[in-house]
C-alpha cells in the first residue's frame, strides 16, 4: 500500500527490510509479516505479557510498540534465543521444571525472564515474583516459573548486573 | 540372551515424564490455533449484537460487500443446514434470526483480505434492532409472568430443576443456621483466544483446524449447521492456549466453515481479548439459600437448600451443571435428611456453561460458609465439625449412591490443619503485605486469618451419558527398533494428556519410543477434555488398546517361537524369566494395530421427583487451608499461603498433578477475591484484563501440597480425576480466612475491598488487631 513506510530492523540477528503500515504493531509485524508466531497476542493491549520481546536487549510489550519505532533496532524473539538447536538456559529451566501447561504465555514468560535475569532482578524469589508480574499465566504455573527463573539466574550468574 | 539385557524404560506411569510438546512450547514453535496460516487465506470477523435483548427487523450487508477486499458477508439466511447448535439442547442460532438474546450474540460474519478490512466491513452492516427489556434476574425470570425467552422450553425460563429428597425433608434439629450466598460470574480467561482455520476441500466438505475441548461434538454440531454429512467436516486439533471449560461450546467453528465454503478459500478467525469475553460461556452466577440443622454435638441432621443458577441466554451445559450443584450440593458430608432444589434458568445475561468445577464450585462456597457458621454457633472448631460429619468410603450420597472407593475427607482436613503455619509478615517489606509495592501499609491495620474448605467433585460424565473414549495403538519396527504410535481424538489443553498417553503406552508395552499422533476426527471420539475425565477415560482406552496389541504380539511370538511368552520390559520373555526374543525379531515387517472403545462403569439418571440414582462414576476430594493477611482499613487481601491435600488415586505424572493443584487453587483464589464479569442490565462492563483481574505471579501464594494415592479399584491404575477438585475448595477456604481476620459475614464472592472496609457491611465485631507488629 502507498502509505506504508520502509523499516529496517535486525530480527534474531538477521537484517530485515520491510514496508509496514505505520499503525502496525511490532506483534502483528513479527507474526503476520515475518512469520515469527512464537510471539503471542493474548490481549493486544499490554495487559498479559504474552507478546514480550527484547528490543535492543530490553523487554518490551510488542503489542504496545509500533513496528516503525523499531527502525534501526535489534529485536530478539523467542525463536532467536536458542543457538544451534541448543535451548537457552531459561528455556531449559522452563522445560525441566514444567513451568507451563498450555504454554501460550511461555514465549513471553521466557523473554521476560531472560531480561529479568539480565537486569539483575532475579536475586530472590520475592524479587523474581515482583519483576515477572507483568506476565500472566492462567494455568498458574507460577511456582515453577519462579523456580525456573531462579535456576536459570544461578546458571547465568555472570549475566546479572 | 539373558535377563541382563532387559531394562525398564523411563517415562512410565508414576514418573514425572517431560511433556513431549515441551521443547516446542519453550521454543515458541508450538502451533496454536491463532498461529495457523494458509496461502491465499482470508480473515473472518463477526458482527455481534450490542443489545442483550432485541428483535431484529432487518439486516443489510450490501454496503459491506461493496468494500474492496471483502469476499463474503453472511447472515442466518446463508446457513445451509439447521441454524441451531448446542451441547445439550440445540437452542442457539449460528447467526441470529429474528431475536438476539444476549449482548455479543453473533449476527453476521464477513471474510476479507485483511483483518482491518474485515473490521471495517462489519461497520458497514446495517442491523435494525427493536430493543426489548432484558430479563436479567434469574429469580425474576422464574416467576409467573416473566417474558419467556425460549418459547419451545417446556418449563418457561426454567431449563432444568433437580429435586433431591433424602430421609425426612422436614426433619427438625436442635441447632439451625441459615444463610444466603451469591457467586459472581467467573470467566475462564484462557490466554489463547478462540481461533481456527477452515479450509474448503475438493469434495465439497471442509477441514477445520481449531482449538477446542471435544473434536467430535464440534464435528457433529458443525456438520448439522452446514447441512453436510459428518465425514465431510474433518477436524484437526490445533494448539490450545488453555480451555478450563470455555472451549466445550462452539465459538467460531461454524462461522469459519461457512465463510470458507462460500469463498472457496481458507478462512482464519481469531478473536481479540474483548471479543473473547463475548465468545464463550462463563461460570454460572448463583444464588444459594441454605439451612443446616445439627444436634448439639455438631452432628448434621439436615440440610435444606435452594440454588438458582443463571444460565444466561442459551442452554449450553446448564442442565449438567444443575445436576452437579444439586447432587454435590451438601458437600462431602454425611447428612441423613436432605431437601435440595436446584434450578437452571434462562435470562438475557451472557450464556453460562462449563468452567472448571462445574456446579460444584458455587455450592461449595455456600455449604462451607454454612459449616463455618454452624461451628461458630456451636462453639466448635471448624475443622473438628467437618471431620465429625465427613463422608468416608461406604457413605451414602443424598442421591442414595454409596461411595464405593476411597473418600478420605477427614484425612485431607487433618493434613492441611496440621501443616505448620507460615511466619508473620515482615512489615518492613511491602511485598509481604496487602497492597504490595503500592506501599499502602507498613503493617498497621493488617490482621491475619486462617480458614478451611473441603470439596467434592464427580469425575467424568454422569446421569447415564454414554461416556467413552477411543484409542488406536500401532506397533511396528522402524530402523530395527520397536515404535508405538497412539492415535486418539483426545484434546491436550495443557493438562498433560499427551504425556499421560505416552506414559501408559510405555508402561504397558515397555517400549521407549512412543509417538502421540495429532488429535483429529480420523479416529473415534475421545469425549471431552473436561470433568477431570481424560486420564481416566482416554487413559483407560489407551491402556486397553495397548493390552490388545500386547496380546496379539504374544500370540504371534508363541506361534513363531513355539512356546508361550509374555511381554516384559519390551522383551518377549518365557515363564522362567529368560528373554526369548526381541520385538523386532518377532514382528519383522508386520504391523500390529488395535483400536479400542473404552467406557467407565455406567451411570444412571436421577429420579425426577426424588433425585435418587447412581448418577456419578467416581468422586474426588480436596481440602485447603488458607492463610491471609487483610488490611482491614483498605479492604486489601494478601493470600499468604495455601495448603492443599488431595487424593488422586494414583499420580500418573506427579509433576503434572502438582501443576493441576497449583492451577486449580489459583483459579479458586481468583473467584475468592478478584474475578468477576460485571454484568449490568445484561451488559458486560469489564471485558478486558485491565478490568477483569486474574491472579498474577504476585497474587499466587506459596503452596504446601500433600498428594494422597488411595487407589480406586474401578479406575485404570487406580487413578482419580485431578483437575477440578483444587478449584473448588480454595475459594471457601480463602473467604473463611478473611472472615476470621475481619469478622465480616462475606456472603458473596468475589469479596471486594468494600465488603471488608465499609462499616455498613459488618455483621460481627472485628477481632483484636493488629497482630502484625507496627514499626
Amino acid at each position: 500500500m502507498s502509505n506504508h513506510v520502509a523499516v529496517t530492523v535486525r530480527v534474531n540477528g538477521v537484517d530485515r527490510e520491510i514496508e509496514v503500515d505505520p499503525r502496525a504493531t511490532l506483534t502483528e509485524t513479527l507474526r503476520d509479516r515475518l512469520g515469527l508466531t512464537g510471539t503471542k497476542k493474548g490481549c493486544d493491549r499490554g495487559e498479559c505479557g504474552a507478546c514480550t520481546v527484547l528490543v535492543n536487549g530490553r523487554r518490551v510489550l510488542s503489542c504496545m510498540t509500533l513496528a516503525v519505532t523499531a527502525h534501526g533496532a535489534e529485536v530478539t524473539t523467542v525463536e532467536g534465543l536458542s543457538s544451534g538447536g541448543e535451548l537457552h538456559p531459561v528455556q531449559r529451566a522452563f522445560l525441566e521444571n514444567d513451568a507451563f501447561q498450555c504454554g501460550f504465555c511461555t514465549p513471553g514468560q521466557v523473554m521476560s525472564a531472560v531480561a529479568c535475569i539480565a537486569e539483575g532482578h532475579a536475586t530472590s524469589d520475592d524479587e523474581i515474583r515482583e519483576w515477572m508480574s507483568g506476565n500472566i499465566c492462567r494455568c498458574a504455573a507460577y511456582p515453577q516459573i519462579v523456580a525456573s527463573v531462579a535456576k536459570a539466574a544461578a546458571e547465568l550468574g555472570g549475566a546479572a548486573r | 540372551m539373558s535377563t541382563a539385557t532387559r531394562e525398564t524404560v523411563a517415562g512410565r506411569v508414576g514418573d514425572s515424564a517431560v511433556r513431549p510438546d515441551a521443547a516446542l512450547k519453550v521454543r515458541g514453535e508450538f502451533a496454536y490455533s491463532s498461529d495457523l496460516f494458509a496461502d491465499d487465506m482470508l480473515w473472518g470477523a463477526t458482527l455481534r449484537s450490542p443489545h442483550p435483548h432485541a428483535r431484529i427487523r432487518s439486516i443489510d450487508v450490501t454496503a459491506a460487500l461493496t468494500l474492496p477486499g471483502v469476499y463474503a458477508a453472511l447472515t442466518h439466511a446463508d446457513v445451509p443446514g439447521e441454524n441451531r447448535y448446542g451441547l445439550d439442547h440445540r437452542d442457539q442460532p449460528v447467526l441470529a434470526e429474528d431475536v438476539v438474546r444476549y449482548q455479543g450474540e453473533p449476527v453476521a460474519v464477513v471474510a476479507a483480505d485483511h483483518p482491518e478490512t474485515a473490521r471495517r466491513a462489519l461497520d458497514r452492516i446495517a442491523v435494525d434492532y427493536q430493543v426489548l427489556d432484558p430479563v436479567v434476574d434469574a429469580e425474576l425470570a422464574m416467576a409467573e409472568g416473566a417474558p419467556v425467552l425460549h418459547p419451545e422450553c417446556p418449563g418457561g425460563n426454567v431449563l432444568r430443576h433437580v429435586r433431591i429428597r433424602r430421609g425426612d425433608p422436614e426433619a427438625t434439629a436442635e441447632v439451625v443456621v441459615t444463610g444466603e450466598y451469591r457467586v459472581g460470574m467467573q470467566d475462564q480467561a484462557f490466554l489463547g483466544p478462540e481461533s481456527g482455520l477452515a479450509v474448503p476441500a475438493e469434495d465439497g466438505g471442509v477441514d477445520l483446524h481449531v482449538a477446542t475441548q471435544w473434536l467430535h461434538v464440534d464435528q457433529s454440531q458443525v456438520a448439522h449447521a452446514l447441512g453436510l454429512p459428518p465425514e465431510k467436516v474433518r477436524l484437526t486439533l490445533a494448539g490450545v492456549g488453555g480451555a478450563f471449560g470455555a472451549r466445550e461450546d462452539l465459538s467460531m467453528q461454524v462461522h469459519a466453515c461457512l465463510l470458507a465454503l462460500r469463498t472457496r478459500r481458507p478462512v482464519k478467525m481469531v478473536y481479540g481479548r474483548e471479543e473473547s469475553f463475548f465468545g464463550h460461556v462463563h461460570r454460572h452466577p448463583a444464588l444459594l439459600r441454605y439451612e443446616h440443622g445439627a444436634d448439639r454435638h455438631g452432628r448434621l441432621v439436615s440440610v435444606r437448600a435452594e440454588i438458582v443458577l443463571d444460565g444466561g441466554a442459551y442452554a449450553s451445559s446448564t442442565p449438567a451443571v444443575v445436576a452437579n450443584a444439586a447432587t454435590l450440593g451438601i458437600g462431602p458430608y454425611q447428612v441423613p435428611n436432605v431437601r435440595m432444589d436446584c434450578w437452571g434458568v434462562y435470562t438475557n445475561n451472557p450464556p453460562c456453561g462449563a468452567m472448571r468445577g462445574f456446579g460444584a464450585v458455587q455450592a461449595c462456597f455456600a455449604y462451607e460458609s454454612q459449616m463455618d457458621k454452624l461451628a461458630e454457633r456451636l462453639g466448635m472448631d471448624p475443622v473438628e465439625l467437618r471431620i465429625r460429619n465427613a463422608m468416608r468410603e461406604g457413605s451414602t450420597m443424598p442421591t442414595g449412591q454409596v461411595v464405593d472407593s476411597a473418600a478420605p475427607v477427614a484425612e485431607l482436613l487433618r493434613r492441611v490443619r496440621d501443616k505448620p503455619l507460615p511466619p508473620p509478615a515482615d512489615p518492613t517489606d511491602p511485598r509481604d503485605l496487602p497492597g504490595g509495592v503500592a506501599n499502602t501499609t507498613r503493617g498497621d491495620g493488617v490482621v491475619r486469618g486462617v480458614g478451611y474448605g473441603v470439596g467434592i467433585k464427580n469425575v467424568a460424565f454422569s446421569e447415564g451419558f454414554d461416556d467413552y473414549s477411543t484409542a488406536r495403538v500401532r506397533l511396528e519396527v522402524l530402523g530395527g527398533e520397536p515404535v508405538v504410535s497412539v492415535h486418539t481424538a483426545a484434546v491436550e489443553v495443557g493438562q498433560g494428556l499427551v504425556t499421560v498417553q505416552q506414559q501408559i503406552a510405555r508402561t504397558e508395552l515397555g517400549i521407549a519410543r512412543v509417538t502421540v499422533l495429532p488429535a483429529d476426527t480420523g479416529v473415534g471420539s475421545a469425549g471431552s477434555s473436561s470433568a477431570s475425565r481424560q486420564s481416566y477415560v482416554t487413559g483407560g482406552a489407551v491402556k486397553a488398546a495397548c493390552e490388545r496389541v500386547r496380546d496379539t504380539l504374544c500370540a504371534l511370538a508363541a506361534t513363531r517361537l513355539g512356546r508361550e511368552v509374555g511381554l516384559v520390559d519390551g522383551k518377549l520373555v518365557t515363564a522362567d524369566g529368560a528373554v526369548a526374543a526381541s520385538i523386532a525379531d518377532v514382528l519383522g515387517d508386520e504391523v500390529i494395530e488395535r483400536t479400542v472403545e473404552w467406557r467407565h462403569r455406567p451411570t444412571f439418571p436421577l429420579d425426577p421427583l426424588t433425585g435418587q440414582g447412581n448418577a456419578h462414576t467416581q468422586y474426588a476430594f480436596a481440602a485447603h487451608r488458607a492463610v491471609v493477611d487483610v488490611d482491614v482499613e483498605l479492604g486489601l487481601v494478601k493470600v499468604v499461603e495455601l495448603a492443599c491435600a488431595q487424593d488422586v488415586g494414583r499420580a500418573i505424572n506427579p509433576q503434572a498433578v502438582l501443576g493441576q493443584i497449583h492451577g486449580g487453587s489459583a483459579q479458586g483464589l481468583g473467584l475468592a477475591v478478584m474475578e468477576e464479569i460485571q454484568v449490568v442490565d445484561g451488559t458486560v462492563r469489564n471485558p478486558s484484563f485491565t478490568d477483569y483481574l486474574i491472579p498474577t505471579i504476585v497474587d499466587m501464594p506459596p503452596m504446601v501440597v500433600d498428594v494422597l494415592e488411595l487407589a480406586d479399584p474401578h479406575a485404570p491404575y487406580g487413578l482419580r480425576g485431578v483437575g477440578e477438585p483444587p478449584t473448588i475448595s480454595s475459594t471457601p477456604a480463602i473467604v473463611a480466612a478473611i472472615r476470621a481476620a475481619t469478622g465480616r459475614a462475606l456472603t458473596r464472592v468475589p469479596v471486594r475491598p468494600d465488603d471488608i472496609a465499609l462499616a455498613g457491611s459488618a455483621s460481627r465485631p472485628v477481632p483484636s488487631r493488629p497482630e502484625v507488629p507496627c514499626d
